[in-house]
Parts: C-alpha cells; structure tokens; sequence
C-alpha cells in the first residue's frame, strides 16, 4: 500500500488562485460597500441637513421592513427560488393585527397571531413549492394576489387606526441617547443570528449546495425539499413580524400596506451581490444593499431631487449590478484563456510535457 | 415488439378532432370563462343581454389581451417581462403628448410611434437579457423601474384628458363594426396572427425550443439571442400598442396607467396554461386567461361577493392552474412509463 502514496503527484500548483487581500478586498460586497461609504461621505458634504439625527432615525424607521424581510429573502434567492408574496404577508398580517386588536384581544396577542399567520402564508408558499413541486415563481405571483386579496377582503377601503399608544410609541422610540430606533434592535439579532445560520452552519452552506446544483446536494444528503420549506416558513415569519411593526409605525392597518414593496426587497438583495442564479451571497453585502438604496433615496429626496429620478436610479443600479457580474466574468474567462493558450505555446515551444 | 406506442382506436378525422379539442388545456379554461359568464348572466340578464353589458364583456379584456400574448411568447421562451406596465404607461402618454403637440397628426402614425417605442423599450430588454446572460426577471424588474421613473418625471401631475384627444381617436374605444367593439377585433386580429406563427411556422416553433432547452437550441444552430430579442420586441411592441387603445378606450392618461399590469398579464399567461418554466403553452390560452380574469373582476360584485375579495380569486385561479397543469404532467409522465413497459 506505500507504492501508492509514494507515486502521487506533488502538488506544484498554489492552494488559492489569488493572494488572501484580493480574495477579502475584491468581492461584490466589499464593492457594494465601498459604493455605500461613498455615498454617505459625498452626501454628508453636499447635502445641507443630511447629518442631522432625524434623518437618520427617519431613514432607519422607513427602511427597517425592508432590512428585516431581505434577511429570508437572501437565503430563499442562494438557494435559487424566490418569494414574491412576502410584501402581501405584511400586508395580510397588518390587516390581522388590526381586527385582532379592534376585537378586544391584548395587543402582544394580536401581534403574535399575526406573526402565526404570516408563518402559515409561508408555510402554504413552502408546501406549494417543495412538496407539489411548483416553481416558486409562479407559486409566489398567485400567492401575492391571494395574500393581498384576503387582507383587502377582510377590511375593504376602511382603515383600523387605534392601537394602544404605549405599542405605537415603542415603535417611534429612537434607543435613548441615540437616533436609531429601537426597531433596529430586534434586527440586529435577527441579522446576527441569519449570517451565523448562514455562514457558519452545515445549514446555512446547504443552502450554498442547494443553489449551486440542486440534483448533487440532493445526492450528498441534504433533504432539499424540508431546508426551502424551513426557508419559506423563516420568510412568512419575518414578513409577519414586519407587518406588525408597519401597523404601529404608521398606526395603521390598511389591506394595501406595503404595496410593492417586494420588488424594492428584490432589488436590495441583488443589489448586495445574492446571484439570482442562486449558490452566491452574503448577509453583509445584503444589509449594505438596502441601506445604499435606502442612503441614496434619502439623500436624493433631502437634495431636491423627485422620487421617480430616484426610482429610475434604483433601476439603473440594478441592472448595472447583474450586468457588471457578468461582464467581471466574461473578462476574467477571456484572461484566464489567454494565460491558458500562452502556457500552451511555452510548452509546445519547450518540447511539451506530453510528448 | 416492433410497435412502440399504437394510436388510439376508431381514429376518423372527426374523431380526432373532438378528442384533441376535449384534452387540450385551453379548453377547461374556456369552459370555466363560460360557466362565470353563465352564471353572472343568470344572476343578472343584463350582464350578456344588454348592448352595454355586451360590449363591456368584449372591450375590458382586450388591452390586457394584447399585453398578456406578447408576455405569453416571451414566458415560451423561458424568460419574463416584469416592465410591461411601464411601456403600456409611457406609450399611452405618448399618445396624448402627440396628439396636444402635434397639430393634426395622423391616427395611423400615432399608432406606429406607440408600436415602435414600445418595441424599442423592448428591444433594451431583450438585448440586456441576450448578451449580458442576465436572467429576465431581473432585468425587466429594473427596466421596469426605469420607465416607470422616465413616465412619472415626463409626466409630472400632468395628465391627458378626453378633450385633448381628437374625435375620431376616441371613437376607436368605443366603436363597434356589427356589434363587435374595434379594439376587440384588434385584439383578436393580432391573436389569430401570433398563434398562427408560433404554431405553424419556422420561427415560432424555435420560442418553443429555447424554452425547452435554452442550450440544446443553441448546439442545433438555433440564432437564441436573436430569437429572445425578437420575443421582447414583440412583447414589447404589444405592450406599446395596448398603450395607444388606453389612451383611446379610457381617455385619460395619468402617470399611473397601466401600474400592476405586468403581474395581470403573467396571470393571465399562467391561468392560460402557459408554463413559467417555457416551452409549454400557447397564446390563445393567454387570451382566454386575460378574458376569464377580467371577467371574474365584473362577474363578482353581480353574484353576491364583495369586489375587495377579487384579488384573493385571481390568486386562487392562479394557483390552481398551476396545480392542475402539475399534476396533469405527473400523469402523463406516468401513462407514458407504463406504455414504455408494456412495449418491452
């Protein structure tokens, strides 16, 4: 049995293609990042009142459902599926904690049973997906109509606007001494604790596994249909949780809130470099996606600037983004070629290893 | 065993032709648009027998008609056009803009101009989704934003009103040719040819291909970047005429004209039998399904059910079609295993 270690090939080539500054330095979140960075530092120059606390707090306070839902989403869209129903479960689970509320029960209740119910939307998404079997795509565009449909239903055009203040004011409180709002709090752990699932657990690289080719992980072991059920039922969740926290920000339940709400999640989280082709992505990158979008909306909005120009920059961003990734690997397959085709010529020139 | 599979028994041409029409997919759709005409026409006469009722059963469905075609050729090939909505907003203010701006102008070229802008809208998604191998979704997703932002900065709080439009113009929404409203025959002019070419000829059955297998289409020889763009451009192009008829058939143009469409005509594709995967489906499904949702939205508040629910009934509508289609394929996987076994 020696004789066979003895002949294995020495390994002349080196563990990693390039040098560990570029693999930390150069990556899609570390740009995004940057872009982030600069954005802040150019808007704190020129724009007047951009520095004040209340735009900060304002900013956060409007852009926390969006950083709470990009968390699931970020894992649904690495594994290669997508839930565009989430914005209609915060709309469902608004209009729940409102009636809830208006029949009597205590708040935290209300609250919880809406949050349960956001759950059950995404467990239905999760069934419909992984045990019928069904594009999630599809799945999600009927599901966002049915959602919707059924918050819009239960309260028609009227609005429920009583909540007990002491909930709604937790909602507007900044944590003392600073202007973040408390709201951050809770996503802050939620973020904590969906990078520690997703990075540095068996789970979290399944999902990695998943995305990159759904047969060879379904072969090595991982139970793929019950991790994208686990992952719709973590959006339906969140979603939840978010529709309670919109009711009391605004301080109201209305069958349209949130309203489109899931495409500006979408663009956030492939803004943050999550591949739509799944198996790509990363917790930090997403979270400075959405504050880049959110960043740059605030900014622009304080400078003057009218909110279409705003979306138009969101779009462009967008597709800049997907297409840069595309065009990065393009160049690098074209280098990684021309090296290719030089060393061959070397070899042919030098006699050739295989001749 | 030499045979591998036998045709079905006693198969005269007649035969074939009520079996094909009573097991394809198009026809359970059609059977339920007729059963929700039915019964809100039981429910309230006038909702068929009336001129009005008549009309409105023909007129409301044929925009979203003429947007859910061009998305059904685009989701054959295995991709989505989430911006829709935006061309049919910025094609319908065009509309109006030409005809304020431009004294006189002809109808004939507005239309072109609608139909040409929408196909150059297109033609940025297409080229986008072709060559830089982006998936749709997120392309038109941002496209999506875009034009809406190029409408409402255009647009402002502007809107076009009916005076602004030409006599002759707005007849269009609402004229009829024997009975039948103008839009509609448009519409259904348009259908007859996209079904016709995605059926019988060369081009069209290269869609079906690429949505089948995007890479087994391009090891054939197949022009797949040009067959993808040609899609857009024709979604697109369909998008930027159901424009022109908005602006005809409602009159009013505000920056909001047509918001919500794209998700409208997915739906319509999707209930039609068009599958999202691609490669499955075809556009006369997508019409019948623009019909049925429509109709569905008027046939509600007839039969005694609040019109808040609607959208809870499209998502079930939705759902369910995909279900069916689900387990229709399931079986057909199966008949077709135990017809291989008992040929061994």
């Amino acid at each position: 049995m020696t004789v066979l270690t003895e002949n294995l090939p020495t390994r002349d080539y080196r563990p990693y293609a390039r040098p560990a500054w570029r693999r930390f330095l150069l990556t899609r979140e570390t740009a995004i990042i940057g872009l982030l960075l600069i954005v802040i530092v150019v808007a704190l120059a020129t724009v007047r009142s951009f520095d004040s606390p209340l735009t900060v707090t304002y900013l956060l306070r409007d852009i926390a459902p969006i950083l709470l839902i990009a968390l699931p989403m970020t894992l649904i869209i690495i594994t290669e599926e997508i839930d565009l129903s989430v914005a209609s479960i915060v709309g469902l689970s608004s209009v729940m904690t409102g009636i809830l509320t208006q029949a009597g029960l205590p708040f935290a209740v209300a609250a919880l049973l809406a949050i349960l119910v956001g759950t059950l939307a995404g467990a239905l998404n999760g069934f419909l997906v992984t045990v019928v079997g069904l594009p999630s795509l599809a799945v999600t565009i009927g599901t966002l109509a049915l959602f919707r449909g059924i918050a819009v239903g239960l309260l028609g055009t009227t609005a429920i606007t009583d909540f007990p203040e002491e909930w709604t004011d937790l909602a507007k409180a900044n944590i003392p001494g600073t202007p973040i709002p408390v709201i951050i709090i809770p996503f802050v752990v939620l973020a904590i604790i969906f990078a520690v699932l997703l990075h540095f657990t068996p789970f979290g690289r399944s999902l990695y596994a998943i995305g990159l080719n759904k047969e060879a992980a379904q072969f090595s072991g991982i139970d793929v249909g019950r991790t994208k059920f686990i992952l719709f039922l973590l959006s339906g969740a969140v979603s939840g949780f978010a529709g309670v926290y919109f009711t009391l920000l605004y301080s109201n339940a209305r069958g349209d809130n949130a309203m489109g709400m899931e495409l500006q999640i979408i663009a956030a989280v492939l803004l943050g470099g999550v591949s739509i082709f799944g198996g790509r992505g990363a917790i930090h990158g997403v979270i400075a996606g959405v504050l880049l979008i959110g960043t740059l909306s605030s900014a622009l909005r304080l400078a003057g600037v009218t909110s279409d120009i705003i979306n138009v920059i969101t779009g462009i961003l967008l597709i800049l983004s997907v297409v840069s990734a595309s065009l990065l690997a393009w160049l690098h397959r074209r280098r990684a070629a021309a090296v290719g085709r030089r060393k061959g010529r070397r070899s042919i020139a030098a006699g050739g290893p295989n001749q | 065993m030499t045979t591998t599979t036998a045709p079905p028994a006693g198969s005269s041409a007649a035969v074939r032709l009520v079996r094909s029409i009573a097991t394809t997919r198009e026809t359970g759709i059609a059977i339920a648009l007729i059963l929700v005409v039915v019964a809100a026409t039981t429910a309230n006469p006038t909702f068929l027998f009336s001129s009005d009722g008549f009309r409105d059963l023909l007129l409301t469905p044929s925009l979203l008609l003429l947007v859910a075609v061009g998305q059904a050729i685009v989701i054959i090939t295995r991709n989505v056009d989430l911006s829709v909505g935006s061309v049919v907003g910025l094609t319908a203010y065009l509309t109006g803009r030409l005809f304020i701006d431009v004294e006189g102008i002809p109808v004939i070229v507005v239309f072109l101009a609608g139909i040409v802008l929408g196909g150059v809208l297109g033609a940025v998604n297409g080229a986008l989704v072709a060559f830089a191998r982006v998936p749709a979704l997120v392309i038109t997703l941002g496209t999506m934003y875009v034009y809406r932002g190029i409408n409402v900065a255009w647009t402002g709080s502007d809107r076009i009103n009916a005076s602004d439009l030409p006599r002759d113009f707005r007849g269009l929404g609402t004229d009829q040719l024997l009975g039948i409203p103008v839009l509609t025959i448009i519409a259904v002019v348009v259908l007859i040819v996209a079904a016709w070419y995605l059926r019988n000829m060369r081009g069209g059955r290269e869609f079906y291909a690429i949505g089948s297998d995007p890479a087994a289409a391009h090891l054939y020889g197949l022009k797949v970047n040009r067959r993808i763009i040609t899609a857009f451009v024709v979604s697109g192009g369909l998008a930027g005429l159901a424009g022109v008829l908005f602006a005809a058939r409602y009159g009013t143009v505000s920056s909001s004209a047509g918001t919500g469409w794209e998700l409208q005509a997915i739906g319509a594709a999707v209930i039609g039998g068009v599958a999202i995967s691609g490669g499955v489906g075809t556009v006369w499904g997508a019409a019948i399904g623009a019909f049925l949702l429509l109709t569905i939205n008027r046939a509600l508040p007839i039969l005694g059910i609040d019109d808040f629910w609607q959208r809870a009934v499209v998502g079930v509508l939705i759902i369910g079609s995909i279900v069916l289609d689900r387990v229709l394929a399931v079986r057909q996987h199966r008949r077709l295993i135990a017809q291989r076994e008992e040929g061994r």
